[in-house]
């Protein structure tokens, strides 16, 4: 399980360009981690690419937090 | 040659202005898939391409048939890198006498259809950090036109398209632009009678047509590493009949 946690924190680091301790479960892309709104959907889009998986539009946007991103993948994923 | 590996995607390109853009795009390098409505008009293309492209049957007001040929140039050609929406249509008739078929045609064929394929390739662009999307609009979407409404208006709405796309985009090295032809001798003009071009010609002060090539010259200019900077833009190619 931790493993999932890890692997969304360091796409997390990657794409918004962030400290590791900055990625406290509770923050939010876009008003704690300075991403803005493209930022948040290629974020997606490498959480897609990391658990190939296709993470449909409804559910994308809801996917604010860092907490959220490693609910969803946790959720949707096998391993 | 500046597009060399290069994959551009050219709707309508089975003649007129389209086939132009596919030549010049093969010209300086790229490899190009080009599109007609019909098989016959997708042979024709391969044809003339060789060994530098492909040509595809495609309605680009067909969803499904969108997804299918881009999922089929992506595994024989890799993401498309030039996305050229040329395919258009005209439906005109005064507004008085205009059927709402008409118009729905009109803006589905010019101005959905480009919503439409710029989504489908946006993704694998953001992700490369490079694109191009190069829209032909025309200058009567600027100008107006009687007996256009709906391609007016479509053609206005690319360039808000446009605008917009090019903003979101922008800092993801993709730009998006418009290249606006004025009268071009193609299929679509052919219609006119003779009376109705010298009316034309009055207000060109190039006093003629434009070629297909003059148009696809801009094109593959927007398209080439030199343009990169230039987005958001239209670029006019109309013999001095409006100069916006
Ligand atoms: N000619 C001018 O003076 C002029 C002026 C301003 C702007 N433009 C614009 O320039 C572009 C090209 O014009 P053109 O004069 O070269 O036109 P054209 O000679 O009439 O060719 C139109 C092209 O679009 C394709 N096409 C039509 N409907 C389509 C659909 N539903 N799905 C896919 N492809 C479709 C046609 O394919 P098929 O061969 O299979 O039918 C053909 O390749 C258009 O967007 C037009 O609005 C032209």
């Amino acid at each position: 399980m931790s493993n999932i946690e890890e692997r969304v924190k360091k796409i997390i680091i990657e794409q918004l360009g962030v400290k590791e301790e900055e990625v406290k479960a509770e923050a939010s892309f876009e008003n704690d981690l300075g991403a803005d709104s493209l930022d948040t959907v290629e974020l997606v889009m490498a959480l897609e690419e990391e658990f190939e998986t296709e993470i449909p539009d409804e559910e994308a946007e809801k996917i604010k937090t860092v907490q959220a991103a490693i609910d969803y993948v946790k959720a949707h994923s096998d391993d | 040659m500046s597009l060399e590996n290069k994959v551009a995607l050219v709707t309508g390109a089975s003649r007129g202005i389209g086939k132009a853009i596919a030549q010049q795009l093969v010209a300086a390098g790229a490899k190009v898939i080009g599109t007609a409505t019909s098989e016959n008009g997708a042979a024709a293309i391969s044809e003339y391409l060789g060994d530098n492209g492909k040509g595809m049957a495609l309605n680009v007001t067909d969803s499904e048939q969108v997804a299918e040929v881009l999922k089929a140039i992506e595994e024989q050609f890799g993401s498309i890198d030039i996305l050229v929406n040329n395919a258009g249509i005209t439906r005109d008739n005064l507004m008085m006498r205009m059927k709402e078929d008409e118009w729905d045609s009109v803006i589905e064929t010019n101005l959905t259809a480009v919503f439409r394929l710029a989504k489908a390739v946006i993704r694998g662009m953001m992700k490369r950090r490079e694109g191009r999307i190069i829209n032909i609009s025309s200058v009567v979407g600027t100008t107006g036109n009687p007996g256009q409404v709906n391609y007016c208006a479509a053609k206005a709405g690319l360039t808000g398209f446009t605008k917009s796309l090019a903003k979101e985009v922008a800092a993801r090295g993709i730009t998006v632009n418009c290249v606006a032809p004025g009268f071009i001798d193609t299929d679509m003009t052919k219609a006119l009678t003779e009376e109705q071009k010298s009316a034309i010609f009055a207000n060109i002060p190039a006093a003629r047509l434009g070629a297909p090539e003059e148009v696809a010259a801009a094109v593959a200019f927007l398209a080439s590493p030199g343009a990169a900077y230039i987005t958001g833009e239209t670029i006019h190619v109309n013999g001095g009949m409006a100069m916006i």
